[in-house]
């Protein structure tokens, strides 16, 4: 049998019940679409992750406690704390390839000044913390190594603190409370945006890390030492001296593990593309429930019919016909139904895709694949649920079809 | 077509104590109880018989749709016999063409296309590359104007002469038809058994079935079944002809 004469077939017979076709093809278009939507928007989420994340500067290096010979970061509480002040003065001291280095502690607390309080970000470091993170202010300035040595209580406000809290006037100059020890405003950072994670960077305080170990009790513990290099290229070299400088400082001997691990920006951008990889895939699995349960829908649908054209598959096996051709004819169409949904489905997707992007403001992308694979997955679910309606076409005996009513 | 040569060819259909058993739960039902026959090419045989004697239950055997429970069938010289499913379906395809009661025609499908069905089935590749014979073989049955219809726009005669025009695209050389003018009434019938006639006279080698007895000798034989078995078989004293002009009147469109 040819395979034009299939086609035609399954065409003229799906089109004979066009409002039922439709129904039918509904679960696989809505299937389809749902699935582009979910990799659509993961795609767009880790794309956008990823410049972000590079546009942080590439020639930044982050020093964090804790091994990473199992392949990522143990944060686990068993892990020794070893970064310390000095880790972070020698490493500026020794460090060829390091342009400027900083200690980072991190901590939370409340923030009462101007018109009301905040709960916000605090984050003690020192003045290079600005050259590394490239963070100027728009209002007033960053504190200095003066202020660092002296244990100042001086801060700097993220500028959505500043918002928050001193929103029609200028903060610098201001007394504020910080986890209720008064502090001077000094300066007010130019907004950055949200980091990858979705955090929003300008939620914050910045404050010297002496005076974060001085006036906020229990928070000492260095969480990180970030770092830059003189250039990109440098990195790699960089990181190599750090290792050398950090081991030295930890005194470790040799054949012992690190106790600290460093990140660069790549790290860091495959880390956070990988979560949201995992996510979008997560999405796209839900998704493709709903391309499972227009498959039954179709299978459904090909029963009904296998039962209703009883009769032309008796007319059909008794001029000829074998069982063979009798099963490929209602495969062709299960498969042409589901084709046919998942085509409108990649229009409709894509369509949606393109809205919701304009709607919300979220990155998507479409990768031109995803429509491809939408078209095989379609007709793959064709092929599995239209199998048994047609085999069950093409065992029926030709004389009871003939004779059925 | 059937131009017979010095050795006789073989007999389209020989059957040799075929029986059929249906087992109907605990007792089973001997619709064949042995029949031997044997129907040479060019022949037009009428099989008759009260209800329940076994007159389709033999059509179904003759036309390789079923096969017997025990005996010998021979077509056109081969055994079916133990054939499987695909190669039953192929005899179908090249030696057989049906005509059925209820004419059974595809819904909604034209003249033309109810016709070209059989080809699409074709193993053989005798068709492919070639003019369609489908256009011919409606024209041979009188519905040359008709081809572009669908079942449900033509009369209970006209769909029977498509369903016969699509027994014989293939050019088969049995032709069957069990109870073929069952539907339709005494005028219509005559005009079927005119195309038979007309038919049988080109070469076709054609079995029917039917209960009236005026139908049955438009053939030149008459075959009576009664439980299973034969119980007559002779030829037809006094055939009657239907004239062809007056079954081309009714056609005339
Ligand atoms: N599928 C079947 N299962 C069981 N018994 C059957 C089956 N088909 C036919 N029979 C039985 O076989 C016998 C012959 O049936 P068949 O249909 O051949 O009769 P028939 O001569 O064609 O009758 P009619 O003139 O009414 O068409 C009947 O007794 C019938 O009940
Ligand atoms: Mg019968």
């Amino acid at each position: 049998m040819r395979k034009r004469a299939l086609f035609g077939i399954a065409t003229r017979s799906i089109l004979r019940n066009k409002m039922r076709t439709l129904l039918t093809m509904l679960g696989i278009v809505i299937g389809v679409a749902a699935v582009i939507v979910m990799v659509a928007l993961g795609q767009g989420a880790q794309t956008m992750i990823e410049t972000q994340i590079k546009g942080l500067g590439t020639n930044m290096l982050m020093i964090m406690a804790g091994s990473s010979s199992q392949g990522g970061v143990s944060q686990g509480a068993a892990t020794f704390n070893r970064l310390t002040i000095p880790d972070a003065e020698k490493l500026a001291r020794e460090g060829t390839t390091l342009a400027a280095v900083s200690p980072v502690i991190f901590s939370r607390g409340q923030l009462i000044g101007g018109v009301g309080n905040w709960r916000t970000a605090i984050m003690g470091v020192s003045p290079n913390y600005q050259v590394i993170r490239d963070w100027p202010a728009q209002s007033g300035s960053f504190f200095t190594e003066a202020d660092l040595r002296s244990v100042r209580r001086v801060v700097v406000l993220g500028s959505t603190v500043a918002n928050a809290l001193f929103p029609d006037s200028d903060p610098v100059g201001q007394q504020v409370q910080l986890r209720n020890v008064p502090f001077t405003v000094i300066g007010v950072l130019t907004p950055k945006g949200q980091n990858a994670g979705g955090t929003d960077q300008d939620d914050t305080v910045i404050i010297p890390y002496t005076t974060a170990q001085a006036h906020l009790a229990g928070h000492s513990r260095i969480g990180q030492i970030i770092a830059s290099t003189f250039s990109p290229g440098d990195i790699p070299a960089a990181q190599e001296e750090i290792r050398a400088i950090m081991r030295e400082s930890h005194k470790l001997a040799p054949g012992e593990d690190d106790d600290f691990t460093i990140r660069n920006q790549d790290d860091i951008a495959a880390a956070a593309s990988g979560t949201t990889r995992v996510m979008s895939m997560l999405l796209a699995a839900i998704a493709s429930i709903s391309l499972v349960v227009g498959g039954i829908g179709i299978m459904n649908i090909m029963l009904v019919s296998v039962t209703e054209r009883t009769r032309e598959i008796g007319i059909r096996m008794a001029i000829g016909a074998r069982s063979s051709d009798v099963l490929s004819q209602f495969l062709v169409e299960s498969i042409v139904i589901s084709v046919a949904g998942g085509l409108i489905g990649i229009v409709l997707g894509y369509g949606a895709s393109i809205a919701l992007a304009r709607a919300t403001g979220w990155a998507v992308a479409m990768p031109p694949q995803a429509a491809l694979i939408a078209v095989l997955f379609s007709a793959a679910v064709g092929v599995f649920f239209g199998f048994y309606p047609a085999r069950k076409a093409a065992a029926l005996d030709p004389i009871q079809a003939l004779r059925y009513e | 077509m059937t131009t017979p040569s010095s050795p006789r060819p073989p007999p389209v259909i020989r059957l040799e104590g075929v029986t059929r058993v249906y087992s109907a739960g605990s007792n089973a039902v001997h619709a064949l109880a042995g029949i031997d026959l044997v129907i040479e090419a060019g022949e037009m045989v009428a099989i008759m018989g009260a209800s329940g004697s076994g007159k389709s239950t033999m059509m179904n055997i003759l036309g390789c749709l079923d096969t017997p429970t025990a005996g010998r069938y021979e077509l056109d010289g081969t055994s079916v016999v133990g054939l499987s499913r695909n190669e039953l379906a192929d005899l179908r395809s090249r030696k057989l063409g049906f005509v059925f009661q209820g004419f059974n025609l595809l819904a909604r499908t034209t003249a033309l296309e109810n016709v070209e069905l059989p080809l699409l089935y074709d193993r053989s590749g005798r068709f492919t590359g070639r003019e369609s014979p489908a256009p011919a073989a409606l024209r041979r049955v009188g519905l040359g104007a008709r081809m572009h219809h669908v079942p449900g726009e033509l009369s209970g005669g006209q769909q029977q002469r498509v369903a016969i025009a699509r027994a014989l695209v293939t050019n088969p050389s049995l032709l069957l038809a069990d109870e073929p003018t069952g539907n339709l009434d005494s005028h219509t019938s005559i005009e079927i058994m005119a195309l038979f006639q007309e038919l049988n006279a080109q070469g076709i080698t054609i079995v029917l079935v039917t209960h009236e007895h005026d139908i049955a000798e438009h053939a030149q034989r008459i075959v009576e079944m009664r439980d299973g078995r034969i119980v007559r078989d002779a030829p037809v004293t006094e055939r009657r002809m239907a004239a062809p002009a007056q079954a081309a009147a009714g056609v005339a469109a």
